[in-house]
């Protein structure tokens, strides 16, 4: 355990001693990053200007949800995106292999080998709105909701990550499908919105089969306090799942690796 | 230009057009993924639709064919220059490709229209799925509209990739372009057409939209496409959208080449 907490320290070091080089980026990224919430607030406001009230939410509680999936997308450009989208390039070149070689184990280098500090204030600024917004629609906020939502966030961390691991590893057998995190990524946009939003079909896909619900609905409605114990303890289940799941996906695919030129 | 030149050229572009093609339709598989990438325009769909589509003047399957239309539209108009660009810059390919007697952009150009090409079955499949899951959505635009919409898809491509190809040229100054195609990417999303037709805007916002290209290259030509009703309701008259696309291929156009112009001359192979 020590060791691993080592080596995560270095890997984030190094990363952010590389990542500091280009401080024009920073600043670019920053701007990207206002400039597309104030976008999805656009899009929002243009329902709510003319009195609909997405899936029966109200403005502010709507934007709990956006802020939930602010700081989910900056989880993903943190952590995931840095990483997994790599793991196709070392299929590719057969570097691969040089990870499977080291003592370490191989699902946690390749999750957290690289760290992107440029993502961090999008999480804390989607921490932030969720918490404004929250205050905003309820006039104050009890302690134990916090918890709970904080729990459910990482929940929702949590089975964002396996989602992304399982669609990157696919790349085993494919080699070429770089790009099939981006469609993950599209899809995950509906996230922006409330599950209720969506027409029956869709929520339903997106509560059983591609879990938005959980990623962003259950923490918003576990903030504003409607949240029953039911939906958190789904949550817990629907984020153990899919860890044990991608790490049965990731042996499973080991044993269909052959490596590079073999 | 004389014809012996025209007919160069001609040769030259289908051979570089016939290579791409071959390269692109080895990766099939990805362009597959590309295409379902594009999936906002039906995630907007359905939330606009279960909205009812407030204030849009468009009835349940007329909003289906915009978002539909819009979805076509940019899988035709997707643009990659500048990612492209900029490997090639950093990689030291560009310096090969300015020796040759053809504007490297020329190879770019091939490069997407033959991308366009293999996404083309794609489409159509994904086409056909939509209106087997909503009949009622389907209309036939009518040749006329058809083939108008076809010139404003191709013309929207051409505008896209002079806008990005602009700011791939800042490849000579910058080694990271892309970085500034972030900040160009986020007013295309919101002001195109592709997360709400135009109309849905407050009329100050959607005047402002109209003075920038972006709602030519996804929302005019999707309307064209989409039929008579859904464009009844939209901003655009057909004139004035294709005069508005020509008048900012026009603008720049010339900066490009000035643009380009500047940049080789400062240019020095990386490394040099």
């Amino acid at each position: 355990m020590g060791r691993y907490l080592l080596s995560l320290r270095r890997f984030w070091g190094t990363s952010l001693a590389s990542q500091l080089e280009y401080q024009l980026n920073a600043l670019i990224e920053l701007v990207a990053m206002g400039a597309n919430l104030g976008g999805s607030l656009l899009v929002l406001w243009l329902f709510y200007r003319q009195g609909v009230a997405l899936g029966g939410w109200s403005w502010n509680a709507a934007l709990v949800v956006l802020g939930a999936y602010t700081c989910l997308n900056g989880f993903t450009s943190t952590v995931l995106q840095p990483n997994l989208s790599r793991i196709v390039t070392h299929v590719q070149e057969g570097t691969l292999d040089f990870v499977l070689l080291k003592p370490i184990d191989s699902q946690f280098w390749l999750s957290l080998r690289s760290f992107s500090p440029a993502g961090l204030p999008e999480v804390l600024l989607g921490l932030g709105l969720m918490g404004w917004a929250a205050r905003a629609d309820q006039g104050g906020l009890q302690p134990q909701q916090l918890l709970a939502t904080a729990v459910v966030m990482l929940a929702a961390a949590a089975t964002l990550y396996s989602l992304w691991f399982v669609i990157a590893t696919t790349a085993i057998w494919f080699v070429k499908t770089w790009n099939a995190t981006e469609v993950l990524r599209a899809a995950l946009s509906a996230g922006r919105y409330p599950v209720s939003a969506f027409p029956a079909t869709l929520r339903l896909l997106f509560t059983l089969a591609l879990p938005v619900a959980f990623l962003t609905t259950v923490p918003a409605e576990t903030l504003l306090g409607r949240g029953s114990a039911s939906w958190i303890l789904a949550s817990l289940a629907v984020a153990s799942a899919a860890l044990v799941i991608s790490r049965a996906f990731w042996r499973l695919a080991l044993r269909y690796y052959t490596s590079a030129s073999s | 230009m004389s014809w012996r030149s025209a007919s160069t050229w001609l040769r030259r572009h289908s051979v570089l057009w016939s290579v791409q093609f071959a390269y692109m339709a080895e990766y099939r598989a990805e362009i597959l993924l590309w295409a379902l990438s594009g999936v906002l325009p039906f995630i907007m769909l359905a939330v606009w639709s279960a909205a009812d589509g407030p204030g849009l003047g468009l009835g349940p399957s007329a909003l289906g064919r915009y978002f539909l239309s819009a979805f076509v539209v940019r899988q035709f108009t997707v643009v990659w220059v500048v990612w492209q660009f900029e490997e090639d810059a950093i990689q030291g390919r560009l310096s090969p490709y300015l020796l040759q007697p053809l504007h490297p952009l020329w190879r770019y150009v091939a490069a997407h229209q033959a991308e366009q090409a293999t996404r083309l079955p794609f489409v159509l499949l994904i086409v056909s799925g939509f209106f087997l899951l909503q009949p009622a959505s389907f209309a036939w635009p009518g040749l006329g509209r058809l083939l108008l919409g076809i010139l404003a898809v191709g013309l929207a491509f051409a505008l896209n990739f002079l806008l990005q190809s602009l700011i791939a040229c800042l490849c000579f100054w910058s080694e990271r372009a892309t970085a500034l195609e972030r900040l160009l990417m986020i007013p295309y999303l919101f002001f195109s057409g592709l997360v709400a037709p135009l109309q849905a805007f407050p009329p100050g916002l959607r005047q402002l939209a109209l003075h920038t290209p972006f709602p030519y290259l996804i929302a005019f030509p999707a309307e064209l496409l989409a039929g008579e009703s859904v464009a009844a309701a939209g901003p655009f008259s057909t004139v004035n959208g294709f005069l508005s696309l020509l008048i900012w291929l026009a603008v720049l156009f010339p900066l490009l080449l000035l643009l380009w112009r500047a940049g080789v001359r400062r240019y020095g192979a990386m490394g040099a």
